[in-house]
């Protein structure tokens, strides 16, 4: 970031998640699953936050999070300075226009039963009043804006390939003019040539619209490629945010460590060299998280006191947050 | 080619969501089949009375048990009553019934559905009222039911609607559980779907995610429930006539009458086979349509 001192766009402050977990004949409450757990971060406006960790770890609940498609248990993500986990209803729906979300699976995410025109126009018909021509006109200019043929607009999903059809989930989110996208693995679920075409536009459209992303992912190398800042998430909560350049080159907390040891060397000579750390064992239940440090059942560097007290989230200069007891003795 | 034409030309090739259907629907031989059938019964019970003038109730003594002739094309029962005559006037009962009962049915096991699959709070208390319903004995019900309100209704609605909407009514309120349960399961998959979770982040609010998300994905099992519907509304029917308790004997139906002509099976036997055949061949023409048009609704099946 420049000089300036960037604006905040969205600032998520001790944000919980919890399912709870019934069982039984009378369906008693036996416990809580803790997808997210106390998570915190800044989000500038027009950067991109990649948000990266394993399968399980509570991405994905806590993009949801933000955009209030869950009711978070506790927490606060102000959007623009203003608060919106309180908001409800009809209030709430007003605040949507600003965010929207890239789905996963661009399967599951279109109604196999409306055309692509009247996907894209689902926004435009909630938020706005069109007449038919400033409807179809508007449809059209999105469908040119993420790369799809015109002629398309009356075709249904199931005619498309896995990439088209992100573009037209792309094209639905677009449709309100948002400030705050969250893309939910974009790229997850498509071949590795289209990734790249996807990721491409989703770069064009950042800097034609000036949007902010949360990018959600695990795939660290596109991360790397696409993000402005990096958070590491495991098993609820935030493990290390840092500058892109700043964590791919000294990655602090020893699971980020691990995490991007794991990553693929396109260099075969390089690949031999590099010395991987392997994790043991699972991630423990989000039901029943380890006492202490989250990652101390895995951690390769584990201390007596990880088991029993939990690091404090801290910074450690040039915008490097991690929470780990090893950074606290250097 | 020009830009311009290449626009134009998309334009001009919008296509409209019923002509699809019906493209699809014609290409679909059972269900064209089915849609003429149904049609020409239709069309001959709602016409048939004005050519064919026999009063379907007047009893003729001297021609009773007649044979097929130019007078009784399909000769007369045992009181002398003109079977053709009866046929047709018992089709537009039977039709009748079968078709509002059936639209009831629909529109509350579809709304207990849609409701008890959409909202958690619901689901509970609306699924044990469909299975208290199921739990009843259906037929000592009904007949308790009939006992009860046909006199109130009779002297309310005039003999014949009263009793018409009695019977369409009780069998509409008894036969909507297992369209509610099939409707139920369907939206608890497709709450869940990613396209109805977009819907939410874009803020439709919960009666157009309804309407326009859910409905539309349901509307197979429920295509499937409703052919069905009218079937089991004609046979019920006749099975509470068949126990006097439905539609008087003077008024006839084709359940009616295939029970009152079936002791004569043995002398002739067309007498009541062929209003079996009508039912049956409604019963048929219905289903195949349902097919045809579940399919033609079918984006994903459309076009192949």
């Amino acid at each position: 970031m420049l000089d300036e001192a960037p604006k905040i766009l969205v600032s998520v402050r001790g944000l919980k998640m919890h399912f709870a977990i019934h069982k039984g004949l009378l369906r008693r409450q036996v416990g809580t699953v803790k997808a997210v757990d106390d998570v915190s971060f800044d989000i500038y406006e027009g950067e991109t936050l990649g948000l990266v960790g394993e399968s399980g770890c509570g991405k994905s609940t806590a993009g949801r999070s933000i955009l209030r498609l869950y009711d978070p248990t506790d927490g606060v993500v102000e959007l623009e300075g203003q608060d919106i986990v309180p908001v409800t209803g009809e209030r709430l729906r007003d605040l949507r226009p600003a965010m929207q979300m890239i789905f996963q699976d661009p399967q599951a995410c279109l109604n196999p039963r409306m055309t692509v025109g009247s996907i894209i126009a689902e926004p435009l018909d909630e938020h706005l009043k069109l007449s038919r021509t400033e409807r179809r006109n508007r449809v059209n200019e999105l469908m040119d804006a993420v790369g799809l043929n015109r002629d398309f607009a009356n075709r249904y999903p199931h005619e498309f390939s896995g990439g088209q059809r992100q573009r037209i989930g792309i094209a639905r989110a677009l449709a309100l003019n948002p400030k705050f996208i969250v893309c939910d693995e974009p790229i997850a679920a498509l071949d590795v040539s289209i990734q790249a075409q996807v990721v491409n536009l989703l770069e064009d459209l950042q800097r034609k619209f000036g949007l902010t992303y949360l990018f959600i992912s695990h795939d660290l190398s596109m991360v790397r490629h696409l993000a402005t800042r990096v958070a590491v998430m495991y098993l609820g909560k935030i493990v290390e945010l840092a500058p892109r350049d700043a964590l791919y080159s000294a990655p602090m907390h020893p699971y980020t460590q691990a995490l991007l040891s794991a990553v693929p060397d396109p260099d075969p000579n390089a690949a031999e060299r590099k010395e991987r750390i392997i994790l043991e064992g699972d991630v423990p239940s989000p039901a029943n998280p380890p006492e202490g440090c989250n990652f101390c059942t895995r951690c390769a560097q584990v201390m007596d006191i990880c088991r029993k007290i939990e690091p404090e989230w801290r910074d450690h200069g040039n915008g490097h947050y991690a929470a780990c007891h090893r950074l606290g003795e250097a | 080619m020009t830009d311009a034409a290449i626009v134009e030309q998309g334009e001009s090739a919008h296509r409209s969501l019923w002509g699809d259907v019906w493209v699809q629907f014609r290409s679909h031989k059972g269900a064209m089949a089915g849609t003429i059938i149904f049609g020409l019964i239709c069309l001959l019970v709602a016409v048939g009375p004005y050519i064919h003038t026999i009063d379907a109730q007047y009893l003729d003594y001297r021609a009773k048990n007649a044979g097929m002739s130019w007078a009784h094309p399909l000769g007369t029962d045992n009181y002398g009553r003109d079977m053709f005559a009866q046929i047709l006037q018992g089709g537009r009962t039977s039709l009748a019934v079968g078709l509002t009962a059936m639209v009831i049915s629909l529109v509350i096991g579809t709304l207990v559905g849609v409701l008890a699959g959409y909202f958690r709070w619901l689901d509970g208390p609306l699924m044990r009222l469909t299975d208290l319903f199921l739990a009843l004995p259906l037929l000592p019900l009904l007949l308790v039911i009939v006992m009860l309100f046909r006199d109130t209704l009779r002297a309310a609605f005039g003999p014949e609607t009263g009793i018409f909407l009695l019977i369409v009514g009780v069998i509409g309120l008894t036969s909507w559980m297992q369209t509610a349960r099939i409707v139920r399961g369907d939206v608890l998959a497709l709450k869940e779907r990613e396209f109805v979770l977009a819907a939410k982040s874009i803020g439709t609010p919960p009666r157009r995610i309804i309407s326009r998300h859910v409905m539309p994905n349901v509307l197979s099992p429920i295509m499937v429930s409703a052919t069905l519907g009218i079937a089991n509304a004609i046979i019920t029917e006749s099975a509470v006539s068949f126990l006097g308790l439905g539609f008087p004997p003077d008024y006839p139906t084709w359940g009616q009458l295939v029970f009152q002509n079936q002791n004569f099976i043995d002398l002739h036997p067309e007498r009541p086979i062929i209003p079996a055949i009508a039912i049956s061949l409604t019963v048929i023409s219905v289903n195949f349509m349902g097919d045809g048009l579940r399919d033609a609704l079918d984006p994903r099946i459309r076009g192949r």
